[in-house]
């Protein structure tokens, strides 16, 4: 069948620098490169470029830059270069359109129209260098009512925590769809940092047990590598109902990429498809998602939280109203813009909404309902920067989930092509050669730099407002303005126009 | 459009003083208003009020409802209401006294009242909720009516003016109580409206406040999810409201409901003993959204006596001092110089430290 399809890149060699060493051959598993002894010259072919910079980054010479493809089909306002060759690979394959991480689309960024606010004269703002400034928080449940004992002591009546020194964990990443190296790396992190990491819907690696304490282990609609020593190892169990990039649909880990260690970890033979059925086959209604939560609670002897992850979808506001009345202790919200290690292109690119509506009219809906206090919120679904942590907190999050930000500090350069497995930073697959390129020595340090850099910034910020506890933050939306946002917008999510 | 309270929020730094004798013995209004003149600096003359308690032993069982009507309509209305949930033993204007520097005053009425022991019963709440929700119904939905004292045996009286003015208006002189708080207002706004000074008083419950908390949001919205309406959208209002809540409906006491509302930091509270640690460890994980930040100092007042309270930090002013079985708290020590000058025991209490006054022989909480 004739092939169609436009390169994404060119790639420019300066020969003038290149010095025939050959890094960028070895160092790309697309096989880009190669090198043509007879004429002394590297070639490329530009079709298996993705974009990852691996050869770019280690260049010795800085010979390389590889760049958009500058050819085009006839300019067409309504069919996009992006349109048309969609349809020639579907029009070879036959197949459904595959895509990894958060969509690369348009559609708005509210965080990116949302301001913070300082103090100014009336009330003095608090310097973080000089006084204590508290980014700890804790999720959970909160009961009603206090308890004494008969002397009238407060008796702890708190239902288990998770303790979280800054209000940011690591979001669900499988074993299997990112590598042992990124696992570690993650696991370490949230250890000295004092916070989360998530095991995805991919077990537990045995190696790994010993994290257990800032670990969270997913139970999805799989169910894979579940067991009762994942379950008692972890500090919480994340009941996966959806993801933001692929609201209402299952997950797929091709046959490829599970190995020894990953069949291992989640309990399926080597070489065989993970697939992760689109619903729960033993959820199908409200109920049915309190009969799990109160399984896994029972399995583990009620010390754990409960966390139910849902994909934001256009009723959010009812559905976690409903699973705050299901026992869960945590609800986890992941916004349409949010990372996946692959996904179909028509369900990541056109299903789900803004997390940052779907949080504010979640929030609302709970203090409403008079049931905030019952469960914590934690969100994610592309937060960037320390400033979307201090903008979901203040719409009235208790935490952010980062997935594509902690892979970014590990190396990751964005280029959405994981589900096709030679990551070639070492971050999505499990090929060996690949996979050791990632090193966890120094991957943990970029994910505690990183952390540490947005904590320190939280705190510049949340001093600004002359606020010394992120617990202050909360739902406090006076500290926000939109700009440039319509009243329906504004009104969702309850702040006010900058200059109100 | 006028900017009131409610439509617009309006930051405002303040003076407050209160006195209280601990025996119950009682002192006309005037040592108040004395006091609070010394810090006329303090205030900008858009806000002054006083909270004065033991001044109605006559009536000490009904609860004294003073009303702000902007007209007769509203009156009416309101009236209309109060006949319907409430038995009213007397009702009549609150004596005033016309002074050139108080204009523009509204309606001005008292009303001593007991719930209708039938809508009470009908209701299933006791009867100071049922008389709070009864506020709150006004409050919010009779346009032009506004209660702004509903205590037993207690009183608010309020005006935009300076505090000394406001007092001299309501003949605070002709008052006797044991216990009286005052406060001037320094609004960076102009408010237009006398419900928007200060005290703030809910019940028995009446709170002053200088300062501007950078929490406000966080607490109105998780407050409001327990009935509270914050109208007014002032600080002072937040707080009695947070305290009502910790206080009457969680049954803290006072001094656990300081450690909630300024808690201590984890940096402090890890080098306590580990009974205390985990109390106030307790008390920030269950109530971490009534953290109260940014700079104030309050007198919170009961029927059985009160706590004054600065922030974690320290960030406002605040001195108290004794003598005899008279306590003093003030935002500055002139202001207990000038009615007590031999005034002892004086301290700065620190930042997030309650300091807690109690009737001699009544209970030790709220």
């Amino acid at each position: 069948m004739p092939n169609y399809i436009l390169p994404d890149f060119e790639v420019e060699r300066r020969d003038d620098r290149c010095i025939r060493c050959r890094v960028c051959e070895r160092q790309c598993a697309n096989e880009v490169h190669s090198y043509d002894e007879e004429n002394d010259v590297m070639l490329a072919d530009e079709l298996k470029c993705v974009g990852c910079h691996r050869c770019v980054a280690l260049c010795p010479t800085r010979a390389l830059k590889i760049v958009k493809y500058s050819g085009t089909f006839r300019e067409n306002a309504n069919w996009s270069n992006q349109s048309i060759l969609e349809i020639y690979k579907q029009a070879e394959s036959g197949g459904v359109l595959l895509s990894s991480m958060g969509t690369p689309n348009p559609y708005p960024v509210y965080f990116d129209k949302i301001l913070i606010n300082a103090s100014q004269v009336t009330n003095p703002s608090i310097d973080p260098l000089r006084e204590p400034m508290e980014t700890r928080v804790f999720l959970g449940k909160r009961p009603q009512n206090i308890e004494r004992d008969e002397t009238g002591k407060l008796n702890n009546n708190l239902p288990p925590q998770l303790e979280l020194s800054v209000p940011i964990m690591f979001s669900a990443m499988s074993y299997g769809s990112i590598s042992y190296n990124a696992h570690e790396s993650l696991a370490r992190a949230a250890t000295e940092l004092g916070i989360y990491y998530n095991t995805g819907e991919g077990g537990l690696h045995e190696d790994f047990y010993k994290y257990g304490p800032n670990t969270i282990v997913q139970v999805a609609s799989g169910r894979f590598g579940v067991h009762k020593g994942y379950l008692d190892v972890a500090a919480a169990i994340e009941i996966k109902m959806g993801q933001g990039a692929k609201p209402g649909i299952g997950g797929h880990l091709p046959g490829e990429k599970i190995t020894e260690d990953v069949s291992r970890a989640r309990m399926i033979p080597v070489g065989t498809d993970a697939i992760s059925p689109a619903p729960h086959h033993d959820i199908y209604s409200i109920e049915d998602l309190r009969q799990l939560v109160y399984s896994l609670k029972e399995a583990t002897e009620y010390k754990k939280p409960v966390i139910v992850k849902v994909a934001a979808v256009h009723n959010i506001a009812a559905i976690a109203s409903g699973i705050a009345r299901s026992g869960a202790d945590i609800i986890a919200i992941d916004g349409f813009r949010g990372g996946t290690g692959a996904a179909p292109t028509r369900i990541r690119d056109n299903v789900g909404i803004p997390i940052e509506l779907a949080l504010a009219s979640v929030d609302k809906r709970l203090r409403d309902e008079g049931i905030r206090g019952n469960v914590s919120l934690v969100v994610a679904g592309s937060i960037r920067n320390s400033a979307d942590v201090v903008k979901a907190i203040a719409l009235g999050a208790d935490a952010c989930y980062i997935g594509t930000a902690a892979l970014i500090a590990l190396g990751c350069h964005l280029c959405r092509t994981c589900h096709l497995g030679k990551c070639n930073w070492g971050i999505a697959t499990q090929r060996p050669d690949l996979v050791k390129r990632l090193n966890p020595e120094i991957g943990y340090k970029r994910l505690v730099n990183l952390v540490t850099a947005w904590q320190h910034e939280i705190k510049e910020l949340l001093g600004g407002m002359g606020i010394n506890s992120i617990e202050a933050l909360r739902g406090n939306r006076l500290m926000l303005r939109g700009v440039g946002l319509n009243e329906k917008e504004l009104e969702i999510l309850g702040i006010k126009h900058a200059g109100e | 459009m006028k900017l009131v309270e409610g439509r617009v929020r309006i930051p405002s730094g303040c003076a407050i003083s209160g006195i209280i004798s601990r025996d119950r013995r009682k002192f006309t209004g005037e040592r108040i208003v004395e006091s609070m003149k010394v810090m006329r600096e303090r205030s900008n003359g858009l806000g002054g009020g006083f909270a004065a308690y033991g001044i109605y032993p006559k009536y000490k069982d009904s609860y004294a409802l003073h009303i702000f009507y902007n007209d007769s309509n509203a009156k009416r209305e309101c009236e209309a209401f109060l006949n319907e949930h409430f038995e009213i033993d007397e009702a009549s204007e609150l004596p005033t006294r016309k002074i050139p520097e108080i204009t523009d005053e509204p309606l001005i009425w008292r009303y001593f009242a007991l719930p209708r022991p039938s809508r009470l019963a009908a209701s299933q709440l006791d009867e100071r909720e049922y008389t709070a929700r009864c506020v709150f119904a006004i409050n919010a939905r009779i346009d032009g009516a506004y209660v702004f004292s509903s205590g037993k045996n207690m009183g608010v009286f309020k005006a935009v003016g300076y505090p000394e003015d406001v007092g001299r208006f309501y003949m605070l002189d002709e008052y006797e109580g044991y216990m009286f708080i005052g406060h001037g207002r320094y609004p960076t706004n102009t408010p237009g409206w006398w419900g928007g000074a200060h005290p703030f008083s809910l019940l028995d419950f009446a709170v002053v406040h200088n300062g501007e908390i950078s929490s406000y949001d966080a607490n109105r919205r998780f407050i409001e999810m327990f009935g509270y309406r914050c109208a007014l959208m002032t600080d002072t209002e937040v707080i009695t409201y947070i305290l009502d809540y910790l206080i009457r409906h969680v049954g803290l006491t006072l001094e656990e409901s300081a450690s909630v509302i300024a808690a201590p930091f984890w940096s402090s509270i890890a080098k306590k003993p580990p009974e205390e640690r985990e109390r106030l460890t307790y008390l920030r994980t269950m109530f971490p959204s009534l953290l109260v930040t940014g700079p104030f100092s309050i007198i919170f007042c009961f029927e059985g006596g009160m706590m004054a309270l600065n922030d974690r930090l320290k960030l406002r002013s605040m001195v108290t001092a004794e003598k005899g079985d008279m306590v003093y708290v003030a935002s500055e020590e002139c202001a207990i110089r000038a009615v007590e000058p031999d005034a002892e025991n004086l301290r700065y209490p620190s930042g997030g430290e309650p300091v807690i006054v109690t009737l001699n022989g009544g209970k030790d909480n709220a």
